[in-house]
């Protein structure tokens, strides 16, 4: 599931090239480092300006010197987004945490029936399941709102709780279904089913010990796309009770933004998420070539 | 294979909390949704008639929504055509192993883990529509380095601006286009490449008839990946420029609409952006499980 180094062809098992050849690949070598370098600076532009716009005064925010390094260096930025988003930041963890683990668990579970405890009909329901994850949440918002309301769900994290649970069981059944299908042979689960083994014997004395790593690679999936979703955040809740981009799109939306304020916000906001992905990328990956279905 | 209920129902039963939770919010706030869009519900009153496909008439010669429609368009072609373009390219660069790989792929995907609101922050100072002496952002940028004739109006352009949103959503989702098309530039066979050689093929012609070709299912991918997150566009343009009719798109009037209570117009909304995502998907998900089936 995740990008693997490729076995390079071993460069002395050709012929000595002739030179003419030789310098037409360290050419092709210098313009293809050029390039890479060149698309890292313009891939960090943004976070460049995040950087150094967010240790400017307000003074120095104006158009001159928009691209300068802060003349003087202050943290004030960083202060007054943290005083704005930090209620925030906490609720943004009490949703993303149980929604990520909630979702992972159930999704262990599903993954498991519909790859190696199977049904007549099991592909029909797992195709159903992931229609869900594919379609335009506005399709539902509507009776969505009114039923957490009729049942009495307070607006806020608890409602984003569960909405995030129910509407993360796609993803995460899929990353475990297409994990247990390559990973765990089906003779294994067939030679328990001789020993009398039941269902849920077979999951935790078979297959839960050999989950870690889609556990990760879901938790992780879960955990990113929860702590950065905005699109159900600002249908079911508001700024007092919201995640941290309900937020951080107040701190950064009113006609004079405070930009210096709202670029600390931002990367306050993305702290999190990043630290998971600069620690666990290799992991974060996985999820990614879930998501397009290609296993 | 024979079944037997009393092997397969214990799994069935296991699935069914996620098959009755799938139901309800997915499939069954979908049906909601659309008969809320078949009644005269434009207020926070109940809705009093059924009134047919009145709401989605009244869409097809809504001024307002066929803007929003063209804004999409306009989005999705730029969006799609941008990420696959740097993604091959990324991919392409970085394919036969160069040192360092695990820097740049890194720094390439790195804003996948941000949400489009906290880079929305950034990218809404970057596109600043002011040129000349007042220029700032880009534009002040290609200012200071000599290329004056790049500066231009961004998002608010009336016509084109739709293709400046996509610039933003570009940066963030090439790196996944380039995880995508990575891992299908390895899939391809070692083999392949060596005959190719070995038939005296020259680079430019093993990438163009032996390689290019396999990863026409890795393109797929990303085209409705991609499409889809396109079709849906939300976050990023509420958090750049803000709810504008400028740069509507169906997701936004959608919610510009339900805040004004209009419940019948907002699910009408709702119900063709679903279809339209609808149209792209599901052949996908089909087509994907029938291949599925053969291996």
């Amino acid at each position: 599931m995740t990008v693997e180094t490729p076995a390079r062809p071993v460069a002395g098992a050709t012929p000595p090239p002739r030179r003419r050849v030789d310098a037409r690949a360290g050419t092709a070598r210098t313009v293809r480092y050029a390039l890479l370098i060149f698309f890292v600076i313009v891939v960090l532009i943004p976070v460049y300006v995040l950087f150094v716009t967010s240790f400017k005064p307000a003074s120095e925010v104006g158009i001159r010197g928009a691209w300068a390094l802060p003349q003087d260096w202050t943290f004030d930025a960083w202060r007054n987004a943290w005083e704005a988003l930090s209620p925030s930041l906490w609720r943004s963890f009490a949703i993303a945490i149980p929604a990520s683990i909630v979702a992972a668990v159930l999704g262990s579970l599903n993954g498991f029936v519909l790859s190696r405890w199977r049904f007549p009909g099991a592909d029909l329901v797992f195709m159903l399941f992931l229609f869900g994850m594919f379609i335009p949440y506005q399709a539902v918002m509507i009776p969505l709102r009114q039923l957490t309301g009729d049942i009495g769900l307070p607006s806020g994290v608890p409602t984003l709780i569960v909405v995030h649970i129910v509407y993360g069981i796609p993803i995460c059944t899929l990353i475990f279904r297409g994990f247990y299908s390559t990973t765990i042979p089906n003779e294994l689960i067939e030679a328990g089913k001789v020993d009398g083994s039941g269902m849920l014997r077979t999951y935790r004395s078979l297959i839960l010990p050999l989950s870690a790593p889609a556990f990760v690679v879901t938790l992780i999936w879960q955990f990113t796309s929860v702590w950065n979703d905005f699109l159900f955040a600002i249908f079911l809740s508001n700024t007092r009770n919201g995640p941290v981009t309900i937020a951080l799109n107040a701190l950064a939306g009113g006609q004079l933004t405070d930009y210096s304020s709202s670029m600390a916000g931002a990367l306050i906001a993305s702290f999190p998420t990043l630290v998971v992905y600069i620690l666990l990328g290799r992991w974060f990956i996985g999820g990614l070539m879930a998501g397009s279905l290609k296993s | 294979m024979k079944y037997r209920i009393k092997t397969w129902g214990p799994g069935l039963l296991l699935l069914s909390p996620s098959i009755v939770l799938i139901g309800i919010f997915v499939y069954g706030m979908i049906g909601a949704t659309v008969n809320v869009s078949l009644t005269d519900r434009h207020s926070a009153q109940p809705a009093e008639n059924y009134v047919g496909v009145d709401n989605y008439t009244d869409l097809a010669s809504d001024d307002r929504f066929i803007h929003s429609l063209q804004n999409l368009l306009i989005l999705t072609v730029v969006f799609v055509v941008g990420t696959l373009v740097m993604g091959v390219l990324w991919a392409f660069l970085l394919e036969k192993g160069v040192t360092a790989e695990g820097f740049f792929r890194s720094t390439y995907l790195f804003p996948m883990a941000v949400s489009f609101v906290a880079s929305g922050v950034v990218w809404r100072w970057l596109l600043n529509s002011a040129e000349g002496e007042n220029a700032g952002g880009l534009n002040a940028l290609f200012g200071m380095i000599g290329l004056d004739f790049l500066q231009n109006p961004w998002w608010s352009h009336p016509d084109w601006g739709m293709a400046a949103m996509a610039l933003p959503a570009i940066w963030q989702l090439s790196g996944y286009v380039m995880a995508l098309f990575l891992a299908g530039f390895r899939g391809v066979p070692n083999e392949l490449r060596e005959a190719a050689r070995m038939d005296g093929a020259s680079e430019f012609k093993l990438y163009r008839h032996v390689i290019f070709p396999q990863l026409s299912p890795v393109a797929l991918s990303a085209l409705i990946i991609i499409g889809h997150m396109s079709m849906k566009m939300f976050d990023l343009i509420m958090a750049v420029s803000g709810a504008q009719y400028l740069t509507e798109v169906p997701a936004v009037y959608m919610w510009q609409t339900l805040l004004a209570n209009d419940y019948a117009k907002a699910a009408a909304i709702a119900v063709v952006l679903l279809v339209v995502v609808a149209v792209l998907v599901v052949p996908y998900l089909i087509s994907n499980a029938r291949a599925e089936r053969q291996r």
